[in-house]
C-alpha cells in the first residue's frame, strides 16, 4: 500500500511539473491562444506582489476570475492593444506540492522571466513564485487558481503577455 | 565676445529652457530632456508653492504610525503624533543628514537615527542626543547647544477627503484655495465616504514625469490611442462630458457620462459588440453600477504637481507621480474601496481593475506612449510640440476633444518656474 501511495504521489508530482513546464512553454513560444486551456472554467488568475499578498489584498495587476477573462486578455493583446512586440523566456524551478486533498494539489514554484524586446533589448522582467491550486482529479491537469506573486512591487510599464 | 561672456552665455543656455512665446499652446521639447530644467523643477515646483499628495490618512490611523514617501525626489516622513495630528518632515537627520526611516511604514514612539542615535518625537522635534554630556565627563555637546533649537525640516500639512497633502512653502495658499472650489467639489464627489486600500503597485514609466501628467490631462487621445475603449464601445468623445480647470490651471477634472441602463441592455442583447467581429467573452471587466447616482462613469482629477484621483466606472484609485530622473518616473497606484462595499461591489472593483494599472487595458498604453515620446526626443529635442486642440487657453470647456487641461498645466508650470 505504501508503495502504491508513493507511486501516486510521484505521478502527481510529475504531472504537476509537466503542467507548469507546458504552461511556460506555451507563453514563451507564443501559443497564447492555448493559454486559457491550462485553466478550469471557473478559475482565478492573479498577478500580485509579495507585499500585497502578505497583506491579504486581492487586487491584482491582472485579476481574472473566469476562463473567459483569460480569453479576453489574449484577444485584446492580439487584436486591440497598442504595444511594442516582445516575448518572454521563463525559467521555472521544480514545483513542490504542499498538500493534495480531494483531487486538488497546492503547489509552489519559483520563476524568473526575461523580457526580450523586438529589437533584441533584454532585461530581467520579473521574478517571483507561482502559488497554484491544481485539479489533479483527472487528466489533463488544470489550474483552478494561479497566483503569480512577484518579488518586487515595481513593474515595468508594459505587462501585456501573461506571466 | 569675451571668453567670460561666452562661458556665461553657455551657462545661461544650460540653465533651464526658454519658452518660444507667451502662449501655452507650443511646448518646447527640451523641457522633457534637460537635466538642468529637471533640477529647477525640484526646487521651484516640488519644493515650491505647491501642495503635494503624501498619503491617505487611513494609512496612519494611530498615534505613532508613520509612512515614508517622497515629494519629487525628496524623502519625506508622515507621522501621526501623540496628539493625533498628522505631521510631515524631511526624512533627514538634523545632525549629519542621514536618512532616518528606511522602510515604507512603521509604528514608533519616537524616531531615532541609526547613525549617532539622535532621536525625535513624532512632530520632528529633537528630544535626544546620544552622549550629550560626553563619556566620563569628557566630550559631549558644548553648553551653547540646546536640543530645543533643533528639529527636522517641517512641512505644512493639510487633509482633505482623507487625503494628506504637504508643502515646503510657508506662504502657499491653504489647500482648498489652491485646488479651487470646482476641483474640491470633484474630489468630494469621488471620496464621499470612508475608503480603504484594496491594492497597490508601482508602474515604472520610461519617460519624463511631465509627459505622464500631460497624458492624464489629455482628453483628446483617449478614444484614439485606447482602442480597447472604442473597440468595445466603452468610452467615446461623443459621450456628454467636459473639462473643469481651476484658475491657476494646474488642477482639473474631466468627466464623461454614460447611459448605464442603455449599455446594460446593449450587452444583454448582443454582448459587447463593436463594429468589428470582436467581442468580450466575459463582460464583467466593464459591468459597472452607477454608484454615485449621477451617471458619471469616468472622472479623472489632477492635483498639481503629483496626484491623480480617478474614477473609471467602479475603479477608484489615487495615482502618485514620482519623478526619478529626467527620463524616468515611478507611478504609484493606490486602489481604493469603500468601507460600505459589499462582496459584490468588491468583486466588481477587482474585475474592473483590469482596465487600469501596469497591465491595464487602458493604462498600459499610456505608459508605453510616454516612453515612445521620450525616445523620439533623445538628442533631437529642438522645436516645440503643439497643443492647440480646442484653442489656446487653459480654461474649462464643455467638450473633451480638447487639450485645454494640458495648457492649464503649462500655465501653472510657467508661473512657478519662470520659464
Amino acid at each position: 500500500m505504501q508503495g502504491a501511495g508513493a507511486t501516486d504521489k510521484t505521478a502527481v508530482w510529475l504531472g504537476v511539473n509537466e503542467l507548469i513546464a507546458a504552461y511556460a512553454d506555451c507563453i514563451d513560444e507564443d501559443r497564447l491562444e492555448e493559454w486559457p486551456d491550462f485553466f478550469v472554467e471557473h478559475c482565478h488568475y492573479l498577478i500580485t506582489d509579495r507585499e500585497s499578498h502578505q497583506a491579504g489584498l486581492r487586487h491584482g495587476i491582472i485579476y481574472c476570475a473566469s476562463r473567459g477573462m483569460l480569453m479576453d486578455r489574449v484577444t485584446s493583446l492580439r487584436r486591440v492593444l497598442m504595444f511594442e512586440a516582445h516575448r518572454y523566456r521563463h525559467v521555472v524551478g521544480a514545483a513542490s506540492i504542499a498538500r493534495t486533498e480531494n483531487g486538488v494539489a497546492e503547489t509552489r514554484a519559483n520563476f524568473l522571466a526575461m523580457r526580450i524586446m523586438h529589437d533584441g533589448e533584454m532585461q530581467v522582467f520579473a521574478t517571483g513564485r507561482y502559488l497554484d491550486r491544481i485539479d489533479v482529479s483527472s487528466t489533463p491537469y488544470r489550474f483552478i487558481e494561479r497566483l503569480v506573486v512577484l518579488d518586487s512591487q515595481k513593474i515595468d510599464t508594459l505587462l501585456v503577455i501573461p506571466l | 565676445m569675451s571668453v567670460q561672456d561666452m562661458e556665461f552665455a553657455e551657462g545661461a543656455s544650460r540653465r533651464g529652457v526658454d519658452w518660444p512665446s507667451n502662449g501655452l499652446s507650443e511646448v518646447p521639447f527640451r523641457l522633457y530632456t534637460d537635466p538642468e530644467q529637471y533640477r529647477l523643477e525640484q526646487e521651484r515646483i516640488f519644493k515650491g508653492a505647491t501642495w503635494s499628495y503624501l498619503c491617505l490618512a487611513a494609512e496612519i490611523p494611530e498615534p505613532g504610525d508613520w509612512v515614508a514617501t517622497t515629494i519629487g525626489e525628496v524623502a519625506i516622513i508622515v507621522a501621526r503624533g501623540s496628539d493625533g495630528a498628522i505631521n510631515a518632515f524631511v526624512n533627514r537627520c538634523a545632525h549629519r543628514g542621514n536618512l532616518l526611516c528606511l522602510t515604507r511604514k512603521g509604528h514608533d514612539k519616537e524616531i531615532t537615527c541609526i547613525y549617532h542615535g539622535w532621536s525625535y518625537d513624532l512632530a520632528g522635534q529633537l528630544t535626544g542626543v546620544a552622549f550629550e554630556k560626553g563619556v566620563k565627563r569628557q566630550g559631549g555637546m558644548p553648553p551653547e547647544f540646546h536640543k530645543d533649537d533643533h528639529h527636522l525640516q517641517r512641512l505644512r500639512v493639510a487633509e482633505l477627503c482623507g487625503l494628506v497633502f504637504g508643502s515646503f512653502d510657508d506662504k502657499v495658499e491653504d489647500l482648498e484655495t489652491y485646488l479651487g472650489a470646482v476641483v474640491v467639489g470633484g474630489m468630494r464627489r469621488v471620496l464621499n465616504r470612508p475608503a480603504h486600500i484594496i491594492g497597490r503597485s508601482t508602474q515604472i514609466l520610461p519617460n519624463n514625469w511631465k509627459l505622464y501628467f500631460e497624458n492624464v490631462k489629455d482628453t483628446y487621445h483617449a478614444s484614439i490611442l485606447h482602442s480597447f475603449l472604442t473597440t468595445f464601445r466603452i468610452n467615446r468623445l461623443s459621450m456628454p462630458g467636459g473639462i473643469n480647470i481651476d484658475d491657476s490651471g494646474g488642477n482639473h477634472f474631466s468627466y464623461a457620462k454614460l447611459d448605464y441602463a442603455a449599455e446594460d441592455a446593449d450587452y444583454k442583447a448582443a454582448g459587447l459588440r463593436s463594429d468589428t467581429d470582436l467581442h468580450l467573452e466575459d463582460n464583467s471587466v466593464v459591468e459597472s453600477v452607477d454608484e454615485y447616482g449621477d451617471q458619471i462613469s469616468v472622472q479623472i482629477l489632477t492635483v498639481f504637481p503629483n496626484m491623480v484621483l480617478q474614477q473609471v466606472r467602479n475603479t477608484i484609485a489615487v495615482r502618485v507621480i514620482r519623478p526619478r530622473g529626467v527620463d524616468r518616473t515611478e507611478l504609484d497606484w493606490v486602489h481604493l474601496g469603500f468601507d460600505d462595499d459589499d462582496d459584490a461591489m468588491t468583486e466588481r472593483r477587482l474585475r474592473q481593475g483590469n482596465l487600469i494599472g501596469a497591465a491595464g487595458y487602458i493604462s498600459m498604453e499610456d505608459g508605453c506612449v510616454g516612453g515612445f515620446v521620450q525616445r523620439a526626443l533623445q538628442y533631437n529635442d529642438s522645436g516645440s510640440g503643439i497643443v492647440m486642440m480646442g484653442g489656446h487657453d487653459g480654461e474649462s470647456q464643455k467638450f473633451r476633444a480638447s487639450e485645454a487641461a494640458i495648457r492649464g498645466f503649462w500655465k501653472k508650470y510657467r508661473a512657478l518656474t519662470g520659464v
